[in-house]
């Protein structure tokens, strides 16, 4: 049996790749874990979404009230859902931690390039699964984020107002709005992710995991990746499963109220926590610098440094360099406090 | 030995028209390609691209009755499919702007204590006579005139 399988299949070569796969050990190894379990916590996604997906109706009349069905009604529909919701936040949470520990151990550096790369795409598809999955509840928050989400599209010079009509399925927030980023959470965007995810796993595979240039690769110990990495790596799952189901239970996700488009946007409402740097950013930003308008400006900065983010590896690229490595560690500390004291600031004000 | 052999059969096959007609089949394939691909992507632009949803064309609306305005307050109306906010100032006189706010889209209202027009997006502020006196946006709301007639706030667009 097994014969005739590897005959067609070719399962010895691949199990052959596997067991020759190694980890290096060394004092940074416990980031090595935090890609995978962003792969992981995408798993938990895509299993609690397809399970969502059998109760939830995407137009601006039954939204809402299929989310308020599935907590309410349906067998562990709460569970679901909230799982659902926490594990896109983990998710988001510990692709930033994969990201900022890639950057600070030059990860990216030749041959890894095109793995940064993706895995920079594969950020900006999350962002975008977290934006669109926001409105699908169809509640007041939902709306008002989408409104100012899609109006920053729209401010962008040019090609800003088409985009924003074509976000929104016309001039404002509607249900043509909903529908759409139905399409988007549901179809596009799991293509999309898939396409890259497996160009990502691919290239990880291909250049195995990097050493950080201040170790000496050679000096390195390993482990063989299958079992002892993936058993540690499994820990770390089982982990994230008991910290979701936890999180769930004691802090289930609200719904809220159902979407009013002739209500004023409620007091003290906030973006995710993901976005709550760009949005206290925009509040601190006058009406007009040198002219422009203040959100125009601050808009087309963040524009600039996602495109920043990535030619890192091309700028950082040659020889190892102190002052270059400084410079890089520099920008990558003053953009982690950036982040974490604007966050801080947005959740307490 | 290889050239030899080509630039023979080149010759004997067609002298000099083969070069032309292959480049020639070369430019028909490339253009139908791009054609065929230039059929299928325009559709999928075009539909892609939501159609323009004639709008209300209507120049007033009854936006409330006089008693739900009281003093120091305000409310939203439908204007068309836009919302609008109608504010009683303290002195009673009726003022009425879009309440879509200047700086990005979100649907202001108006605040008894400070007596202004607030966002809560982005803590934006605007005076009753509309102009953006606080916080990032960028113009003021855009003013309409209010009249009263009988028991209704008519709202006209100036």
């Amino acid at each position: 049996m097994q014969e005739w399988l590897d005959e067609r299949l070719s399962i010895s070569a691949l199990s052959d790749i596997a067991r020759k796969k190694e980890v290096p050990v060394h004092r940074y190894s416990i980031w090595y874990y935090f890609g995978g379990m962003t792969l992981f916590l995408f798993v938990v996604q895509v299993v609690t979404g397809i399970l969502l997906l059998l109760y939830y109706r995407p137009s601006a009349e039954n939204a809402f009230e299929s989310v308020q069905f599935i907590i309410t009604e349906v067998q562990f529909g709460w569970l679901i859902r909230s799982i659902h919701s926490w594990s896109a936040n983990l998710m988001i949470a510990t692709l930033f931690i994969h990201l900022f520990s890639v950057f600070f151990l030059r990860a990216y550096r030749r041959p890894r390039e095109m793995t940064w790369v993706s895995g920079v795409v594969l950020l900006f598809i999350v962002i975008c699964f977290g934006f669109s999955g926001y409105l699908l509840p169809w509640n007041k928050l939902a709306f008002f984020a989408t409104k100012v989400g899609t109006e920053i599209a729209g401010v962008i010079p040019i090609v800003g107002r088409p985009v924003l009509r074509f976000l929104r399925g016309g001039d404002d927030v509607t249900g043509a709005t909903l529908t759409r980023f139905f399409g988007f959470h549901v179809a596009v965007l799991p293509a999309t992710a898939t396409v890259f995810l497996a160009v990502h796993v691919l290239l990880v595979q291909l250049h195995g995991m990097s050493v950080p240039p201040s170790l000496k690769a050679e000096n390195v110990r390993k482990m063989k990746f299958i079992p002892n990495f993936l058993l540690r790596d499994l820990i770390g799952w089982i982990l994230a499963i008991g910290v979701l189901a936890a999180l769930a239970a004691l802090f289930p996700w609200e719904l809220g109220e159902k979407a009013d488009a002739f209500a004023p946007a409620p007091a003290g409402i906030k973006p995710e926590w993901y976005f709550l740097f760009m949005f206290q950013t925009l509040k601190y930003l006058p009406a007009k610098i040198l002219g422009m308008d203040g959100e125009v400006l601050g808009i087309m900065a963040f524009n600039v440094v996602a495109l920043l983010l990535f030619i890192v590896p091309f700028v950082d690229r040659g020889q190892e360099n102190r002052r270059r490595t400084l410079i890089f560690n520099i920008i990558g500390v003053l953009a982690l406090l950036y982040i974490l004291v604007m966050t801080i600031i947005g959740y307490v004000t | 030995m290889n050239n030899t052999l080509r630039d023979r059969t080149t010759r004997s096959v067609e002298p000099s028209g083969l070069e032309s007609r292959r480049r020639f089949l070369d430019y028909l394939l490339g253009t139908s390609a791009v054609a065929t691909l230039g059929a299928i992507v325009y559709p999928i632009i075009r539909f892609m691209s939501p159609p323009k949803i004639i709008e209300s064309t209507e120049n007033s609306v009854v936006a409330a009755k006089v008693n739900e305005v009281p003093v120091n307050s305000g409310k939203i109306f439908k204007f068309g499919s836009k919302p609008g906010i109608v504010v009683r100032t303290d002195s009673g006189e009726l003022k009425a702007f879009s309440a879509v706010c200047t700086h990005l889209d979100c649907i202001v209202q108006y605040q008894p204590e400070t007596k202004q027009i607030w966002c809560a997006c982005h803590n934006g502020q605007y005076n009753l006579n509309g102009k953006n006196v606080g916080g990032p946006p960028p113009r003021p709301l855009e003013e309409f005139k209010v009249n009263t007639r009988g028991d209704e706030i008519v709202v006209t667009k100036a």
